[in-house]
């Protein structure tokens, strides 16, 4: 049985780990945006995520107390101490694909932030009521160019819908939660992923339906991201965003 | 899609309340919202402003440079439309 304290660890790692992976996968497409206005756009993102991240790893290692820093999190461990969600390590494929993966999350991750604000540990609301307005604009400009994509020319419609629906098997592990969670639900008065869950498929309903794209229908989920068991995606991303602290460890700017 | 397809917008930011929007560049966006987004993300990363205005660049209406002293000119010498003309009252610090 986990105790309080070892869940909001975790539960904070888990956090960081969601933002630092979608920001590594963002900074991947540093300097190859399709418009100089949408490059900005993408870095501005990226750095908002790693941001957050920072700031999750930070409190993970203060309630540690075992000094670990955010350096140590994020280029100290192995593959299996990962804890983010399968969807956010995939490739970022094409435009399409990256909008739709953002879109997926940051529907979850808003409404999740939104209750972490709300909960009773003081750093963590205090981290959430920041990262809800980056996050409320990223999703803005994300959903806009689902939007575009999903109503535009049958290229990009018959793109974006593949996007959704390859990227979909990865949704499902949003809501399933499993003890970390129910503590946080309980203990601190954090999210509740059930509500969650129903929020996200209205709105995703909304949005797809504006989008005029379909909804796939829920088939057979993909797990094993909050436990460590990563997708095949996974090691060549962490290999190169720790090349430099596993080559010169210490190493600081 | 070539950028060349993409019309063209002007910004506007407004740095803070009291002020007005000042002309700060522009940006390349498909629609109206995209237009916003690219400011905000362009011009405003390091906290520029508060309010973002984009206009169309093509439908902003503007003096023909060939025209420009049938414009501008006769206003040099008009002196008397300044107000330099008044004693300043005692007491008065501005005016």
């Amino acid at each position: 049985m986990m105790n309080k304290k070892q869940a909001i660890i975790k539960y904070t790692l888990r956090l960081g780990d969601n933002a630092l992976i979608l920001a590594q996968r963002l900074i991947e497409l540093v300097a190859h945006g399709p418009e100089l206005e949408e490059e900005m756009a993408n870095a501005n993102f990226a750095l908002d995520y790693l941001g957050q991240a920072r700031m999750f790893y930070s409190y993970a290692g203060e309630l540690e107390g075992n000094g670990r820093k955010e350096d140590d999190f994020a280029f100290m461990r192995g593959e299996r101490e990962f804890c983010n969600f399968l969807l956010l390590e995939q490739p970022n494929g094409h435009f399409g694909d990256t909008i739709a993966r953002s879109v997926m999350f940051e529907i979850f991750y808003l409404a999740q932030l939104e209750a972490i604000a709300a909960c009773r540990d003081e750093r963590l609301v205090e981290i959430a009521a920041r990262a809800v307005k980056e996050i409320r604009y990223h999703l803005r400009h994300d959903s806009q160019w689902l939007v575009r994509l999903g109503d535009g020319t049958d290229e990009s419609h018959a793109k974006i819908q593949a996007s959704i629906d390859e990227l979909w098997r990865f949704t499902g592990e949003m809501f399933a939660g499993d003890e970390v969670d129910d503590i946080i639900r309980d203990e601190f008065g954090g999210p509740d992923l059930d509500k969650i869950k129903t929020g996200w498929q209205s709105g995703m309903t909304r949005l797809l339906a504006d989008a005029t794209l379909q909804m796939p229908e829920d088939k057979w989920m993909d797990d094993g991201g909050r436990t460590g068991r990563h997708s095949e995606h996974f090691g060549p991303l962490i290999a190169e965003m720790q090349y430099m602290q596993r080559s010169y460890p210490g190493l600081d700017w | 899609m070539s950028k060349e397809d993409w019309p063209l917008y002007e910004v506007f930011i407004r740095a803070k309340s009291g002020l007005s929007h000042r002309h700060a560049g522009s940006v390349h966006a498909a629609d109206d919202e995209m237009a916003l987004d690219h400011a905000r993300d362009v011009y405003t990363r390091r906290n520029e402003g508060i309010s973002i205005w984009v206009v169309r660049s093509s439908d902003i209406v503007a003096s023909d440079p060939e025209e420009s002293s049938a414009f501008f000119e006769p206003a040099r010498d008009k002196i008397y439309r300044h107000p330099t003309f008044y004693e300043i009252p005692e007491g008065a610090e501005n005016i």
